[in-house]
């Protein structure tokens, strides 16, 4: 690991740290995380030339401090009020602290209260997703303007939006209340999942800084959970994290073409994230009671002990499948659970459950359902309708690799069954 | 998600509206980019020259041929693009909707694609 990269980690470690002990002490969320994002800049260029300072959240606090009272100083300066820079300088601390000064780093990790701020339900889930990166994760604009493809000034203009709004709604640096408690955290636990899940697709694009969004994702579930270690579904979703980023070497073919699950070299997968992400849901599961993330965890885990695909226990893919849908009803946990009935009993139950999500509306027009029948059409032995519907969810997908993996799909069986014979009425073969 | 939407009109319409009504698109077009970049939604776009000025390229056996004027020879013709990151397909056509060329002409919108997949 490269110093720059000990130094990249150290600073995010300690944003929620500094921005914690600098928003407890003035109040203004939004100004103090704008001085916090200055002072970590200007870390990541004085560190690595001048040396990581010895107590480096000190140094953080204090020039994020500064560079508040510098914004205060110039705001009064339109507005005269001198009283607030005065009230402001007092507990500033010295650049290099004498030897009485313990770190005033609080013993407190505030990376918790940060996140239910960030996550607040009052903010769209897309600048839920911009705050928490970069007020918890310490990622600059750029990185996460980067991450997810939009131009700086784009994601800049999200980051101060959801500060606003913030700012406007009043909401408090505090605990929620006991009773909104679970709710908020399920809010939290999705915006880490959304993050995770951004950085966990295969990538023919900037494939570093989506890896990161992965990373970032697991550092922080990482986090929630040393800071919650008792609840159930944070430790799921850090299990379902690992065990799933586990599979991210065998994903993609070097040229950048994505490898479905069942054609995955399981010689690539990590072992080490899938020890600690197995070891993680196996006790966690112990403990009860269940929730959709441990589930999902679970069923990972019954994959990871599966040296090939044909020894997968799919019975007990499919109880596990049979308990997600009664305590997650999503359609997209109805469509793998499909998958799980097909192979546990068949193609054609499990096409028959297709036909049942086809009028659910909530996926009518869905790419991936239509690839799953493709799929169980393929297994069923239908070659003409498989490759109608490979070709129909080829259309609907907006992802690069995944319509080149589905049009090779389509035309890997063309090529079969050449010429084409009379394939066309796909709903009679079904 | 992130869509283009795509902005067709006929010149010779734009060239035969009144001043009022030019200034009224004008008005209309900055009041929806500025809603646009203060939701960190908008994330590019341009205009485009008239087609007068458009050549057409084709290769044909081999050899590159180009022609005077715009691919496709309707009255409405592309005259520039702007891509957006929405929440939904619902609110890019709502901002389509609203852009002044769908009332003379008309918006096109398109889903733009990503290089990620999720595993198959």
């Amino acid at each position: 690991m490269t110093i720059r990269t000990d130094i990249e980690d150290l600073l995010r470690r300690l944003t929620p740290q500094v921005l914690g002990a600098l928003v407890r002490r003035h109040g203004q969320f939004e100004a103090c995380e704008d001085a916090v994002q200055e002072a970590l800049l200007d870390a990541a260029v004085q560190w690595p030339a001048d040396g990581v300072p010895e107590r480096p959240a000190g140094w953080l606090t204090t020039v994020a401090s500064r560079r508040l009272a510098d914004h205060v100083r110039s705001e009064s300066a339109r507005r005269r009020r001198e009283a607030v820079v005065a009230a402001l300088e007092t507990p500033l601390e010295p650049v290099v602290p004498g030897p009485e000064d313990h770190d005033h780093t609080p013993d407190r990790d505030d990376t918790l209260l940060l996140l239910f701020l960030c996550c607040h339900p009052a903010l769209s889930p897309s600048s839920q997703i911009a705050l928490t990166l970069r007020a918890v994760g310490g990622l600059t604009t750029a990185q996460i303007a980067a991450a997810y493809l939009v131009p700086e000034a784009t994601m800049s203009r999200r980051i101060l939006r959801a500060k606003q709004r913030i700012k406007a709604t009043a909401i408090p640096f505090q605990m929620p209340p006991p009773d909104k408690r679970d709710d908020r955290l399920r809010v939290v636990l999705h915006v880490l999942y959304l993050i995770f899940n951004e950085g966990y697709t295969a990538s023919s694009g900037p494939e570093l800084q989506r890896a990161e969004l992965a990373h970032e994702a697991i550092r922080l579930t990482r986090a929630v959970h040393r800071l919650l270690p008792d609840d159930n579904e944070v430790a799921g979703l850090l299990a379902l994290m690992l065990l799933t980023d586990a599979r991210r070497p065998a994903r993609t073919a070097p040229d950048g073409a994505l490898i479905p699950f069942a054609d995955q070299d399981r010689g690539l997968w990590d072992p080490v994230s899938l020890k600690e992400g197995v070891e993680l849901i196996t006790s966690t599961l112990a403990r009860g009671p269940l929730g959709p993330y441990q589930l999902q965890a679970a069923i990972a885990a019954v994959h990871t002990e599966a040296p090939r695909l044909e020894e997968t226990d799919w019975p007990q893919i499919l109880a596990l499948y049979e308990l997600l849908s009664r305590v997650s009803a999503n359609p997209i946990v109805a469509l793998n659970h499909a998958v799980a009935i097909a192979m546990a009993h068949g193609p054609q139950a499990g096409l028959a459950m297709l036909r049942a999500l086809d009028s659910d509306g909530r996926l009518a027009d869905h790419h991936r359902l239509e690839a799953v029948r493709a799929h169980l059409l393929e297994m069923a032995g239908e070659p003409g309708p498989a490759r109608d519907s490979y070709l129909l969810a080829a259309h609907r997908t907006t992802s690069l690799p995944e319509r080149r993996y589905l049009e090779g799909r389509a035309a890997a069986i063309r090529k079969m069954r050449a010429p084409a014979g009379a394939d066309e009425n796909r709903d009679a073969a079904t | 998600m992130k869509y283009m939407l795509l902005i067709y009109n006929n010149p010779d319409n734009i060239e035969a509206m009144s001043e009022e009504e030019r200034e009224a698109a004008m008005r209309g077009v900055d009041s929806i980019l500025a809603e646009l970049a203060a939701s960190g939604e908008m994330i590019g776009g341009v205009a485009l020259a008239h087609p007068s000025t458009a050549k057409t390229v084709r290769v044909v056996d081999g050899v590159p041929e180009t022609t005077d004027g715009p691919y496709v020879g309707a009255k409405e013709m592309l005259a520039g693009y702007l891509t957006i990151e929405a929440d939904s397909l619902d609110r890019a056509v709502e901002i389509a909707s609203r852009w002044p060329d769908a009332r003379h002409g008309a918006m096109e919108v398109r889903a733009v694609m990503h290089p990620g997949g999720m595993e198959m």
